[in-house]
């Protein structure tokens, strides 16, 4: 099923200039801003709950019913979260890079549905490009009067501020962002009481939404709710951006309707698996998410049907691995990965990830023993209980028991591999 | 006394002017000390904490949260080699090998000389176009052991006052995460992120 691109279309039919204010407003940019000015709260609400828009930072939670939430305190503040670190996701770089002015127009919409002032776009350190090029439409955006003190001529203000991180995944959980936009570490507050449309930045209601989520708030008043949620087939809503990465003969982002198979994305979408190797594994949603494997290809990819067969869409990051790939060290790199990033704040995760990497590097390097692999899934159970998804919490935030999703791909599947290394002594790949 | 040059004092007091709050200036600010020094010392923490009414202690525990704010001696040129997953599948472990041979240096190391520092990052959002490497935060995609060879020999021999994304594309990357499409041009001129006040395009400024 080929979509109709919706956040992608203007960097596809303006390569060369998608990036400008005089492009963006040639193709109708900044229309929608305007007329949401004129807007009530009650009426952009109901329009983006009517949408079914969902969340496109990872947690695809509707983005209209979030907004619902905003408790009545004022100011009130809004957080782009620009904050992308999920391994194998890089559609919110090129929407920044590629189409800025797209991502202030969904702003100015979000900013006047839920009467803030003040709006902020957090954007990883690492993305020194596409922050100066979103600081850039900012400050276009200011020159023409869309931004500033009485927007597009109404008595509305609004000021719009680049914030860049300091290389920290943990920030794109929303608490632990707004931590670190308040000058602090970042790391995760306890909700409850800390639900950032009650207590967010400043303890004032915030509203924290992903890039590609406000990127689709000027198409969703263009072209209505119902259209917009049309645009899938069955239970989903909208497009949806896919980052394709790994081994994969045609990587990059792919903006599609939800609804055709992981075969038909891996093979047509993708072209295949380079010099016509097998498909071993791939993780559908991002590093957090639990692994499938061929016996997946034909399910639909939609947000159902993932979460049925026990894994998520996530942030759409779909990281393919042939019949080379050695499964102990992708769980390794993986896990090493949360290791890395985590907070340091809850034990289970804090201990947990340590010691699940340094178990699966002693495999990997041929120290492994034949009870490790019982040793780590112990472990996760630890942190995650049963290695249930969608996971049972035993941490303030959802990084600790995502980590193990790489141990449950070894458990269910790669028994075997794992064993091999024990009994030659090392990888046998 | 601030231990800043004047433009730095003036940059400041703008970032602290964006944020409603004084403390949500830690942040940039810590770049604005990196790029004094060079790195982030004791004294450029000491000096931040004056501007944001906070303890150094309290700074301190903010910027140790965070991997970009580099408390030890850094090169003029940071090279991060990305091994997180989509990386390593396609020999993001074979390029830091080829940087850290190439140049002498260790990843988490930096040379005698203060040139060039390597290290190996986690996920830098390039997935599409592995294997990435960033040379002071600007990107170089799809880098093969050979091409991370010549870019360190480059280093060194033409020392570029500011490194750009899309030059070193040019000469050392190769397959895109997608169309970069509009060449960029600023640069990174030390070890933190070329972004305003930080960077070669004065113009990047705030309105």
């Amino acid at each position: 099923m080929t979509a109709q691109l919706v956040v992608t279309r203007r960097m596809v039919d303006h390569p060369a200039d998608s990036h400008s204010i005089d492009r963006y407003e040639a193709t109708g940019g900044y229309a929608q801003a305007k007329r949401a000015v004129g807007m009530t709260r009650d009426e952009l609400v109901e329009t983006v709950k009517a949408s079914g828009l969902l969340g496109r930072g990872g947690a695809a939670f509707s983005a209209g019913l979030k907004w619902s939430f905003l408790a009545p305190a004022r100011p009130a503040y809004l957080v782009v979260n620009a904050d992308e670190s999920e391994p194998g996701t890089f559609k919110d770089r090129q929407l920044l890079e590629r189409d800025p002015h797209q991502l202030v127009d969904g702003m100015v919409i979000t900013s006047v549905a839920n009467e803030v002032h003040h709006a902020f776009i957090y954007v990883r350190g690492e993305y020194a490009k596409p922050a100066r090029r979103v600081q850039a439409a900012v400050n276009e955006a200011y020159a023409r009067g869309y931004l500033g003190t009485g927007i597009f001529g109404s008595d509305f203000d609004l000021e719009v501020t680049v914030h860049l991180g300091g290389g920290a995944y943990i920030c794109g959980e929303e608490t632990a962002l707004i931590n670190s936009l308040e000058g602090r570490r970042g790391e995760p507050r306890l909700k409850p009481p800390y639900f950032p449309a009650a207590k967010g930045l400043y303890m004032l209601p915030t509203i924290v939404n992903n890039v590609e989520t406000v990127s689709n708030l000027p198409h969703i008043l263009e072209m209505g709710a119902d259209r917009y949620a049309g645009l899938a087939h069955e239970t989903d809503t909208g497009t949806f951006l896919m980052s394709l990465s790994g081994h994969v003969n045609k990587p990059g982002n792919y903006e599609l309707a939800h609804g055709m198979t992981w075969r038909e994305l891996i093979y047509d979408v993708g072209g295949g698996i380079p010099d016509g190797k097998e498909l071993k594994a791939w993780i559908p949603g991002g590093a957090s998410a639990p692994w499938f494997v061929p016996e997946h290809l034909d399910l639909e990819i939609t947000k159902d049907a993932t979460d049925a067969a026990g894994s998520m869409l996530g942030s759409g990051a779909v990281i393919v691995m042939d019949e080379t790939t050695c499964m102990v060290k992708a769980a390794e790199r993986i896990i090493r990965f949360f290791s890395h990033e985590s907070c340091g704040q809850c034990t289970p995760c804090r201990e947990g990830t340590t010691w699940l990497e340094m178990i699966l590097r002693r495999i990997e390097e041929g120290q492994g023993r034949t009870v490790d692999l019982d040793l780590a899934i112990g472990v996760s159970d630890g942190i995650s209980i049963d290695l249930a998804w969608p996971p049972k919490m035993t941490t303030i935030c959802p990084l600790g028991p995502s980590a193990v999703s790489p141990i449950k791909a070894l458990k269910d599947y790669f028994r075997d591999e794992v064993q091999a290394h024990v009994d030659a002594g090392g990888c046998p790949l | 006394m601030s231990i800043w040059s004047g433009e730095t004092q003036i940059r400041a007091k703008e970032i602290i002017a964006r944020y409603p709050e004084r403390r949500s200036a830690v942040m940039p600010l810590l770049y604005l000390a990196m790029a004094e020094q060079g790195h982030l010392s004791e004294e450029g923490m000491e000096e931040v904490a004056e501007w944001v009414d906070l303890t150094p202690a309290q700074v301190h525990s903010v910027a140790s949260f965070y991997t970009m704010y580099k408390r030890e001696r850094t090169g003029k040129y940071l090279v991060s080699c990305c091994t997180s997953i989509s990386c390593m599948l396609l020999g993001g472990d074979e390029v830091l090998h080829a940087l850290e041979d190439e140049s002498g240096v260790p990843h988490g190391e930096t040379d005698a000389d203060g040139l060039l520092s390597v290290e190996h990052v986690e996920c830098i959002g390039a997935c599409g176009g592995a294997v990435a490497v960033q040379v002071n935060y600007e990107l170089i995609e799809g880098v093969t052991p050979e091409k991370a060879r010549e870019l360190v020999q480059w280093l060194k021999k033409a020392q570029p006052a500011a490194v750009n994304t899309d030059e070193m594309q040019e000469l050392f990357g190769g397959v895109r995460s997608f169309d970069w499409a509009i060449r960029d041009e600023d640069g990174a001129v030390g070890p933190y992120p070329a972004f305003q006040p930080l960077g070669t395009n004065k113009s990047v400024g705030h309105s």
